[in-house]
């Protein structure tokens, strides 16, 4: 199997889910779009603190990932809730993703609703009647080049850099090599090893750009005036083995795969090219996965040695183990196992076919873990600060 | 399985594939080393001598520097380890010898 089952939207575009999404732009109306859910089984909702008081650059980040996670190919349409008052508009918001998509979006503003009740209901309804149109829609076969594969590790330990990440990193490879785009993020956890990236930058101009990025991030970290160990490395890696971000870095790059890298592109934004993409976002689990769908990520490979529930709203992530024993005791979470690596049962090349063929099963409707389990977490990165 | 593996032929350090229990002789890429202490899975043991100030090789790569000698076998870790990326508390004051 070289495709997988996905839907395709009125934008050209290709889902791995067809999700409809309460989506509020500000903390306001988070309630709202959570009693609005739970009138309408299936719907998907995501809650966050942000919205107002929000400036410059930091507004535009934010709207900007509010605007692609509606817009996801996995969203069949959006109801997205405002209050009326806030830097975030709602009407922005929701332009944003008719403009970008010409998919179905509704408006809700609870100040002119009248209040909590009339917000609720109107969503609620909205929601309803997009579900419904939604259930018509069918899955068809497409090609393995219209996937953006988002990586990740989480939770990492000393196995990370020898089974986990090497098995997605030749899942990267071959997504490439059919095609398709992929999604390398956390600059953070590349500090230290952003010299083998910029051996294989596509160009003088995405090799300075690397060099730029890191050298913020690490700016910022060296501004704060302490060692960023203990802090990244997290205690957790360090109980796993790793022993500092030089070694972190390292491990995790493995995602990356082989392949050149085309892009460093800004947090939210959508892959300009094909091929291996670097998104410059923090190692933050939440709000670097938030940032990879936002920019148009339709699935995502999260490695993890010390084991970690979290999900996405819209998007299946598929959860490897880089080690047996935290397979073993976190079963529920975990859906995928390359310890075999590590026990020296299985070849990497052989985990990673493995990962692959359970990548595009996933993409075809087998829920993940975190799916079954409900874990719809969202973040945003905020670079500025709330006023 | 392995008891350890090195990742590149120039590496100092090799990561445990099982938890090493103290006095043993274990295969680090060929050759064998006698543990010294308890390494726990997934941590890393010194396959050489390493001296202060040297730099740890993992993945063929520096991860960072030893902040006392290290004999073969024994656990390398924070205690013994530094990094020399993203240190604010150094930031300003006098870099890594």
């Amino acid at each position: 199997m070289s495709g997988f089952l996905g839907y395709r939207r009125p934008d050209g575009s290709v889902g791995v889910r067809n999700h409809v999404l309460l989506l509020p732009t500000i903390v306001c109306a988070t309630q709202v779009a959570h009693n609005a859910a739970q009138m309408v089984p299936g719907v998907r909702y995501v809650g966050h603190p942000h919205g107002c008081a929000q400036i410059g650059d930091d507004w535009a980040q934010t709207m900007r990932t509010f605007i692609g996670y509606g817009s996801s190919p996995n969203v069949y349409g959006a109801v997205v809730i405002g209050l009326g008052c806030e830097a975030l508009s709602a009407n922005i918001c929701a332009e944003g993703i008719r403009k970008k998509t010409g998919k179905p979006v509704e408006l809700v503003l609870i100040q002119d609703a009248g209040g909590t009740l009339r917000a609720v209901e109107e969503a609620a309804r909205a929601a309803a009647l997009m579900m419904q149109d939604a259930a018509e829609l069918q899955r068809e076969m497409c090609d393995t080049s219209e996937l953006i594969l988002a990586t990740e590790c989480g939770g990492s330990d000393g196995c990370s850099g020898i089974s986990a990440n090497p098995a997605v990193g030749w899942v990267s490879d071959r997504v490439i090599d059919d095609g398709g785009t992929v999604i390398l993020a956390e600059t953070t956890e590349l500090i230290g090893a952003e010299h083998l990236l910029a051996e294989r930058a596509a160009s003088p101009r995405v090799r300075e750009r690397i060099y730029e990025v890191i050298g913020r991030y690490e700016k910022a970290v060296l501004a704060t005036g302490h060692d960023m160990r203990g802090g990244n490395p997290a205690p957790g890696n360090i109980a796993g083995g790793i022993t500092t971000i030089e070694e972190k870095s390292l491990g995790c790059v493995y995602k990356a795969g082989t392949r050149p890298l085309q892009d460093v592109i800004d947090y939210a934004d959508r892959p300009r090219t094909r091929g291996l993409v670097w998104m410059d976002t923090p190692g933050h689990d939440i709000d670097q996965l938030t940032g990879m769908v936002a920019g148009g990520a339709q699935i995502v490979a999260f490695t993890t040695g010390r084991g970690t529930p979290t999900g996405c709203a819209i998007a299946p992530v598929i959860k490897v183990a880089s080690n047996s024993r935290i397979f073993e005791r976190m079963r529920d979470n975990i859906d995928f196992n390359a310890g075999t690596v590590v026990d020296g049962t299985e070849s990497v090349e052989a985990v990673g076919a493995r990962l692959y063929a359970e990548m595009l099963r996933a993409a075809s409707g087998r829920l993940t873990r975190s799916e079954v389990l409900g874990h719809h977490e969202f973040g945003v990165w905020r670079i500025g600060p709330t006023l | 399985m392995p008891d350890t593996l090195v990742q590149r032929l120039v590496d100092n350090v090799a990561t445990a594939l099982r938890d090493l229990a103290a006095g043993e002789a274990v295969d680090a890429g060929g050759r064998q080393v006698a543990v010294r202490g308890v390494i726990p899975f997934g941590h890393k043991l010194a396959i050489a001598a390493i001296a202060k100030g040297e730099r740890i090789l993992k993945y063929g790569q520096p991860i960072g520097r030893a902040t006392a000698d290290i004999a073969p076998g024994e656990h390398v870790h924070v205690h013994n380890v530094e990094s020399e990326r993203g240190r604010g508390d150094q930031a300003g004051g006098d870099p890594v010898p």
